[in-house]
């Protein structure tokens, strides 16, 4: 490691140690920025990396800057991409990043994915390059399949942990936990949730005996109810669980031995799983409810009399996912026992319903954010809300810092009134200071937007749908909230005008989505030229963008800021709108 | 391809040269967005914030350049006529006489954009009944059929304005007149034409693996009856590959009621294939549609439509009912004529890439 006499008193060594206690990216970056000694001694024991936008940067010029990194964490495709919004082939292809780090970064231990393409190659190149590799992270990837999990259990010796949250996993073989070597036992947290197949339960079992260190395991829905307490005894140490399918044949001998089980695991904080439960096998998890923090029982068809019992045991609860048959009088009876309670999502049983089917309404929400002082994220499910509501919660809760309202009929207005939800949601972002991520549904004007712009001064991500009447709108946004980092949009009819004038603000957010919006591809082309340092992309399935007059709208536009210029794995459907792409489109 | 239907009755209001300049002087002029307006926020900020104020339309020359949509040959009144005659403001709600108190929106309130709502229901003002027997459409589908307005006869008045979102999903001819006809109340039937409500795509936003999670539960609940489910599932996203394509795509089937809109929605998806692709590691790719290949593949061969059904095995597509096909499929392959013969030729659907994806479609059981 190359080492600078700089002209400071303070030596090298001292500087460096110091700097070790600084975790937070932030406050690295800034340490960076005071002089250039201590940029350079900085960039040598930056061991964390962290970018939001795979292709903001490209892997080389990272790999430069901050010579041994051990830990990297890279988001893909925009977020919209979970609700299939986006195209497959688009891109967000990891392997270019793996590529490079292998010869730049042989002591990689950690890599954490979000929204990417793995495929088995790079897991594979994975598996061989980083010899103390321990920590792998998939968050919503795709691409793999169940072999390149194999070459990662057979070759990384030293694997912490495995967490395929979310991910798609292309199910050729339930063997591949066999390859999990013998000598291997530092596993820390398995997640394999997201399997389709069956693994093969010896194998499982086996790892699960051999790793003491074992807090987290999240097992998939094909690991029966009946083999969940021989694994428990094995592990009684896990702090989180996640179960399989809990549902068996009713035999009352069976539900002792699991409560008996459950009641091994003492430091049990947090539960999942639950798929096609059985009600009756429920009071088997009594014994570990109260010290529980975290509950996800977003899979669980189980309604509000169950759910009810289940939650008042469970006092010291501090997040809960649940389906709407928790009903308005679950979330009461949430609202009174669970007075730690911090994060709520409540998600649709029967999003495509016509009717409604169960008695889920504004006033549940209200009642939790009554009897929960804690309260402060929000993700919530329903069918109809109101102005009153809404100012009713934004009073209770000035803490709140996420809020998710899904109304879910598009352009819903308040069902008392009929009005639309501006002033409901103006007073949310007037009251709650410290908002840093909002998504709007139902009915909205452009007020909505007026008010968000005057107060949501630490707005960071705002997801809009179905919502606005003009150009106003989006203007208000780009040119209010300071703080704004992630901007996705559909269905609303912003277009040339706001995005054209408030083009500066773009490079000081990290993305923008806009899809059936009004935003004409002639003004993309002005944007991508005249702004080098954004990378503005269209994304329109219907032909070649000259088929149609430059004043149509485009189907979908990402902006995001890039030094790396244009990406080079754009599929046919994608077109970056910068000076040479320009001239190609002409 | 020719141009969209859409184009005829869009009225884009843009006086393009005009705006766009005003635009680029703003943006090479000002270093911050924030300068740009700074001296008209104060003054926007004073007035109350209210659409009808004209104040902050001529800031940023709304007014002038509104994009309007509508029907032909209508006009706003208040409008200037723009270049193709046509203005309707959007939302059927005139920037001038809006107010935040105006909201006759009600009749609004049940226009989904991209959804096939009734059309009639923006007409009548009426409220609910949500249950349109809608066939949704893949975005691939975009510029096949326009967007279609079928006035029911009468004055439209100012309020009832026609909307039109310019990229939402359009609707075919046959799905216009069944919204003009068909208002299906709420209902517990699953048999008669689908009654879930129009879908919109991404809406609700619902990860796919929460939403095939929860599919399968209602299918385990329901006992199978019917393949799919009472109330629907919504979607059912099955890849699709084709033999020689960098990547995969993904198909929402429930967007398709037979095979005549399944093979349309996959001539949509994979004509976008062009040349110089990447790899399925995004690499640039030396495996890609290269240009001599494509030619090839446009000039020879046949390609067949395979899928992989339940118990995994790998049939012809166009055998069986749809509504069949439909509940067992898990996913599509378009497979090069040579390697399908085995699996039988004399019902086969299938299309080649010539005179840009000609179909040739025999089926035994064409579905209702």
């Amino acid at each position: 490691m190359l080492k600078r006499m700089s002209y400071s008193s303070f030596p090298e060594d001292v500087l460096e140690h110091v700097f070790s206690f600084v975790q937070s990216d932030k406050d690295r970056n800034a340490i960076s920025l005071v002089c250039k000694s201590w940029f350079e001694i900085e960039r040598w024991c930056r061991r964390r990396i962290f970018v939001g936008n795979c292709y903001a940067v490209s892997p080389r010029m990272v790999i430069r800057r901050f010579p041994d990194v051990r830990s990297v964490e890279l988001k893909g495709k925009p977020h919209f991409a979970d609700f299939n919004l986006v195209p497959e082939g688009w891109g967000g292809h990891v392997y270019p990043w793996i590529y490079a780090m292998a010869t730049g970064y042989p002591c990689l231990e950690e890599i954490r994915l979000k929204r990417m393409v793995v495929t088995d190659e790079t897991l594979e190149l994975i598996a061989k390059s980083f010899k103390n590799f321990k920590v792998l992270v998939l968050s919503s990837c795709e691409g793999f399949s169940t072999h390149g999990l194999a070459a990662i259990a057979a070759n990384c010796r030293n694997l912490r942990e495995l967490d395929l949250r979310e991910s798609e996993v292309e199910d050729l073989s339930g063997n591949w936990l066999s390859h999990f070597p013998d000598t291997c036992t530092s596993l820390v947290a398995l997640n394999i949730a997201c399997v389709g197949s069956e693994v093969s339960f010896s194998a499982l079992e086996r790892l699960v005996g051999r790793s003491p260190c074992l807090r987290t395991l999240r097992l998939n829905r094909a690991v029966p109810l009946d083999k969940l307490a021989n694994l428990l005894r094995r592990a009684p140490q896990l702090t989180e669980l996640g179960t399989g399918a809990y549902s068996s044949d009713l035999r009352p001998e069976a539900l002792s031995n699991l409560a008996g089980a459950f009641s091994g695991c003492k430091e049990l904080k947090g539960m999942s799983g639950f798929w096609d439960v059985v009600p009756a096998y429920l009071p088997a998890i009594y014994p570990v409810c109260s010290g529980l923090t975290s509950l996800n029982l977003s899979y669980a068809s189980i309604q509000s009399p169950d759910l009810i019992k289940l939650v008042s045991q469970c006092q010291n609860l501090q997040r809960l996912w649940v389906l709407d048959y928790i009903e308005d009088s679950g979330l009461e009876a949430l609202a009174a026992s669970c007075k730690d309670l911090q994060e709520l999502r409540v998600f649709p049983s029967e999003p495509f319903g016509v009717e409604p089917n169960v008695s889920l309404t504004e006033q549940g929400l209200v009642c939790v954010s009554e009897g929960c002082p804690k309260l402060e994220s929000v993700l919530y499910f329903c069918r109809r809300f109101s102005n009153d509501a809404l100012v009713t919660i934004a009073r209770n809760r000035p803490n709140m810092t996420r809020f998710r309202l899904c109304i879910i009929e598009p352009r819903t207005p308040d069902y008392l009134t009929h009005q639309p939800l501006d002033t409901g949601f103006g007073a949310i972002v007037e009251n709650c200071k410290y908002l840093r991520r909002l998504s709007l549904s139902g009915l909205l004007t452009d007020l909505v937007f007026e008010y968000i712009g005057t107060y949501a001064k630490k707005l960071e991500m705002l997801s809009v749908a179905f919502a606005g009447e003009s150009d106003l709108g989006l203007h208000h946004v780009l040119s209010g909230c300071e703080g704004l980092r992630k901007l996705e949009i559909r269905d609303c009819p912003f277009g040339d005008k706001a995005l054209l004038a408030n083009a500066a603000k773009l490079e000081t957010m990290r993305s923008l989505w806009m899809s059936s919006c009004l935003v004409s591809l002639e003004a993309c082309k002005l944007l991508g030229q005249k702004m080098p340092r954004l990378n503005v992309e269209v994304i329109d399935e219907r032909g070649p963008l000259d088929s149609r007059p430059k004043s149509f709208p485009v189907e979908k536009l990402y902006i995001y800021r890039s030094v790396a210029g244009p990406r080079f794995d754009m599929p046919g459907f994608v077109w970056n709108m910068d000076e040479d792409s320009a001239l190609r489109l002409s | 391809m020719s141009a969209p239907l859409e184009h005829d009755y869009i009225g884009l209001g843009l006086a393009e040269a005009s705006s766009m300049e005003i635009a680029s002087e703003k943006l090479s002029s000002t270093s911050s967005s924030s300068s740009t307006l700074s001296t008209e926020q104060n003054s926007s900020s004073n007035n109350n914030n209210n659409n009808s104020n004209n104040g902050n339309k001529a800031l940023l020359d709304f007014k002038e350049t509104e994009l309007r949509l509508g029907l032909p040959g209508s006009k706003s009144p208040e409008r200037k006529p723009t270049n193709n005659g046509v203005s309707v403001p959007l939302f059927g709600k005139d920037i001038e006489n809006s107010s935040s108190k105006g909201y006759s929106l009600s009749p609004l309130k049940n226009i989904v954009s991209g959804a096939k709502r009734g059309f009639s229901d923006a007409i009548d003002g009426s409220s609910g009944n949500w249950g349109l027997s809608m066939n949704g459409k893949s975005e691939a589908d975009l510029c096949k059929g326009a967007v279609l307005y079928s006035p029911r006869g009468g004055g439209l008045d100012e309020k009832n304005k026609i909307i039109k979102e310019t990229s939402v999903l359009p609707q075919s001819p046959k799905a216009a007149q069944e919204k003009k006809k068909n208002q299906l109340p709420a209902s517990n039937e699953p048999n008669s034409a689908p009654a879930a409500k129009a879908q919109v795509v991404g809406w609700p936003p619902i990860r796919s693996f929460r939403k095939n999670t929860m599919a399968s539960n209602l299918a385990k609940n329901n006992d199978d009856d019917g393949a799919e489910g009472k109330s629907g599932s919504g979607c059912l996203y099955v890849k699709v590959s084709m033999d020689g394509a960098p990547y995969l795509r993904k198909l929402d089937l429930k967007t398709c009621s037979n095979y005549m809109e399944l093979s349309s929605s996959l001539e949509k998806m994979f004509s976008c294939f062009t040349i110089g692709q990447c790899d399925s590691n995004g690499l640039p790719g030396r495996d890609g549609l290269s240009e001599s290949r494509l030619k090839d593949l446009l000039h020879s061969s046949e390609y067949v439509l395979t899928y992989e059904d339940k118990d995994n095995d790998w049939m012809l597509v166009g055998d069986v009912p749809w509504g069949m096909f439909a509940g067992s499929c898990r996913r599509l392959r378009i497979m090069k004529g040579s390697e399908a013969i085995g699996l039988g030729m004399y019902h086969f659907f299938s299309f080649s890439l010539e005179r840009f994806w000609r179909k040739t479609l025999l089926w035994s059981n064409k579905d209702k």
